[in-house]
């Protein structure tokens, strides 16, 4: 084990350029960044072969401090510069990295339309209910009546559920992880990344400076046990009551499924496209052979 | 007698001779999002692209398409998109990052009246200053205007070798007339054609700074994949593209990204001239209204007055060294836009005294005629 976390800090961090990061002591953000780097080195995948973009955020530094392809974007938009990337060059293994307000607030749009387009693309979602980077202001999933620096009465809307809606607008695959079940997270990134198809891991993580202090949350390690309590396999939560399930929400896998990929049938496309072009050419050199007969 | 210029002379609207232009400058990429008078641009790539095994995509709107036109440019393939109006005002959020992470993309603006929804689809030229700060910061950009359909072409394959030799976004503005103007134009074969593609780095990937200075003022481009990992960001960013908050770095990168364009200055900025050498008065005109403004000259020299025509092709950097003896030349010089006077404002900066500038500005949505054009010319 110690071994391995050799192998990433050696081969994986920008360790001499890009440290220390921006990130508070005890921020989920780190496990999650763990998790993804352990997953791609146990898939064996080229560094010069894998794209990391993120928007902004404090989620949105991730790609700073590791030694891939690194593309920091603009606030909500990670998910359109992966698809431009994506298109041009197929081979590569684009992943993007979000926060919640990056990805269903700003960038809700283009979330929703990367999942109805299944690109062959990876969507981490790290989920902390709040806009940490500026100060703790509601996000999409802060839950009703919390209080952020813009809610200070209590939040009067509802939140998003961010697996949920990925599922809904078609994702091929979709999990939830916790940044307290590290290992389970890294197996569900594995997974995504081996998924071909548009692919969402939504992670719940802690921000016990902006968000958990305001709401009496704890600390790091209160929240990030907290997880612990309230998680509740996919499998298990079929066979309990709402009531059972009140204050919990489900971890793993909940949907995974087959259907074309736009990025494969776009190859289709260009096959059509070329041979009906040569067909036209043929055409007209045949009518422009008739001409002079 | 046929001549083979005759023989070749095909039919096209000017917006298909912006894609025309563009598939032979090397564009690969397009992404887009439907609106008039724009639309043919995408319509007529989704069919062309993939024949020459380049991707086509229409994206939920024009911010994701300006995101997915820069994302394709990174991985090294030729991108542009193509709006109107309301669209382009989407478009300036990621514009700004393509110019500060050095990005080169053409975007084709075909202009109709605004504000807002504004006059779908009547023309206008009304965007002209948006084009050089309609995004937020100090920033380079390079905005060339289209009058004619062989100009669609033409200047289509000069913004894309622009922004790649310079690595800087740059705007083509058309208009709703010349848009959809059909004109008989004869394409030159594809060997006629200068193409320039960015720099790759040459130097092993342990060595390569991304952002790093040299004496073109412009750093080697390496695509995504190519074996040179490095960091793109839309923060101010050092020689290695890490983000920086030192002054001496930020001032440094600033600097550098303006005196590119500066020392390219001589070779972007164009214009045309018609019956300049002798001129007493001087029209100063651009994009579609610039034909009206060449039919009002000949008139007036028909009636003996001495008239000329300036036609801009750059607008921005603004052909200041182009423009200046002309103005000091004439008694008089007249400006047309179908807007408020955005390019007369840029115009009376230069000239600064020198000559006297008469404005003609036309908002109603239809295009300035050549008789409107000729009453000042033969009353001033």
């Amino acid at each position: 084990m110690l071994e391995r976390a050799e192998i990433i800090r050696q081969e994986y961090l920008r360790h001499d350029k890009k440290f220390p990061h921006v990130w508070c002591p005890g921020c989920g953000n780190g496990i999650v960044m763990g998790a993804l780097l352990r997953a791609v080195h146990s898939l064996e995948i080229d560094k010069d072969e894998v794209v990391l973009a993120s928007g902004v955020g404090c989620s949105g530094r991730m790609p700073t401090y590791v030694d891939f392809n690194t593309l920091h974007t603009t606030h909500g938009r990670a998910l359109t510069f992966a698809t431009g990337v994506k298109l041009a060059k197929p081979e590569l293994t684009v992943i993007t990295v979000m926060g919640d307000g990056d990805a269903t607030a700003i960038g809700g749009n283009h979330f929703i339309h990367a999942a109805r387009r299944n690109l062959d693309l990876t969507a981490i979602i790290i989920n902390n209910s709040t806009y940490g980077m500026t100060g703790g202001q509601y996000s999409p999933t802060t839950p009703f009546g919390s209080i952020s620096t813009t809610s200070v009465y209590g939040h009067v809307e509802h939140a998003f559920s961010i697996a949920e809606l990925a599922v809904t607008a078609g994702g091929s695959f979709v999990a939830r992880g916790t940044v307290y079940h590290a290992s389970h997270l890294e197996q569900m990134i594995k997974k995504a990344i081996q998924k071909r198809g548009f692919s969402v891991v939504e992670v719940i993580s802690n921000c016990h400076v902006q968000h958990g202090r305001r709401n009496k949350l704890g600390g790091a390690v209160e929240m990030i046990n907290s997880y612990k309590e309230n998680a509740v396999t996919v499998g298990k939560a079929e066979k309990m009551s709402p009531e059972e399930l009140e204050g919990k929400f489900t971890i793993g896998v909940l949907a995974d499924v087959e259907k074309p990929i736009s990025t494969q049938e776009y190859q289709r496309v260009i096959v059509e496209a070329r041979r009906n072009a040569e067909k036209i050419a043929k055409e007209k050199e045949k009518n422009r052979v008739k001409r002079y007969e | 007698m046929v001549t083979s210029d005759q023989q070749k002379r095909i039919l096209l609207q000017g917006n298909e001779a912006v894609v025309a232009g563009a598939l032979a400058a090397g564009c690969r990429f397009f992404a887009g999002y439907p609106i008039t008078p724009a639309s043919e641009i995408s319509e007529l790539l989704s069919v062309k692209l993939p024949e020459l095994g380049g991707t086509f995509i229409q994206m939920e709107d024009e911010i994701a398409s300006m995101g997915a036109v820069i994302g394709a440019s990174l991985a090294g393939t030729k991108s542009m998109t193509a709006t109107s109006g309301p669209g382009f005002s989407l478009i300036q959020e990621n514009l700004g990052y393509a110019c500060v992470t050095e990005v080169p993309c053409v975007i084709v603006n075909v202009m109709r009246g605004g504000p807002s929804t504004g006059l779908p689809t009547s023309p206008s030229q009304g965007d002209v200053q948006m084009a050089r700060w309609g995004t937020h910061g100090d920033h380079p950009i390079i905005v060339l205007a289209v009058s004619s359909v062989s100009d669609c072409f033409s200047v289509t394959v000069k913004a894309f070798n622009l922004s790649e030799k310079y690595r800087v976004p740059v705007i083509v503005l058309s208009d709703e007339v010349v848009a959809h103007t059909r004109e008989a134009v004869a394409l030159p074969d594809a060997d006629q054609i200068r193409v320039i593609d960015r720099i790759a780095p040459d130097v092993p990937p342990e060595w390569y700074k991304p952002y790093a200075d040299n004496n073109r003022g412009v750093p080697d481009m390496a695509a995504f994949g190519d074996g040179y990992r490095h960091h793109v960001t839309g923060l101010i960013h050092d020689d290695h593209g890490y983000p920086t908050q030192d002054g001496k770095e930020v001032e440094k990168f600033i600097q550098r990204i303006h005196r590119k364009v500066s020392k390219g200055f001589q070779e972007i900025q164009v214009i045309k001239t018609h019956d300049m050498e002798d001129a007493e008065i001087c029209v100063i005109a651009y994009g579609s209204v610039a034909r009206s403004a060449l039919r009002a000259v000949r008139d007036a020299r028909n009636q003996g007055v001495k008239a000329g025509l300036i036609q801009l092709v750059t607008l921005f950097p603004f052909p200041r060294k182009s423009v200046d003896s002309y103005l000091r030349q004439c008694r008089v010089a007249i400006v047309p836009e179908m807007n408020m006077g955005q390019m007369s404002r840029e115009i009376s900066r230069v000239n600064q005294g020198g000559c006297r500038i008469v404005k003609h500005n036309k908002i109603d949505g239809h295009l300035i005629s050549p008789e409107e054009i000729l009453k000042h010319l033969i009353t001033v």
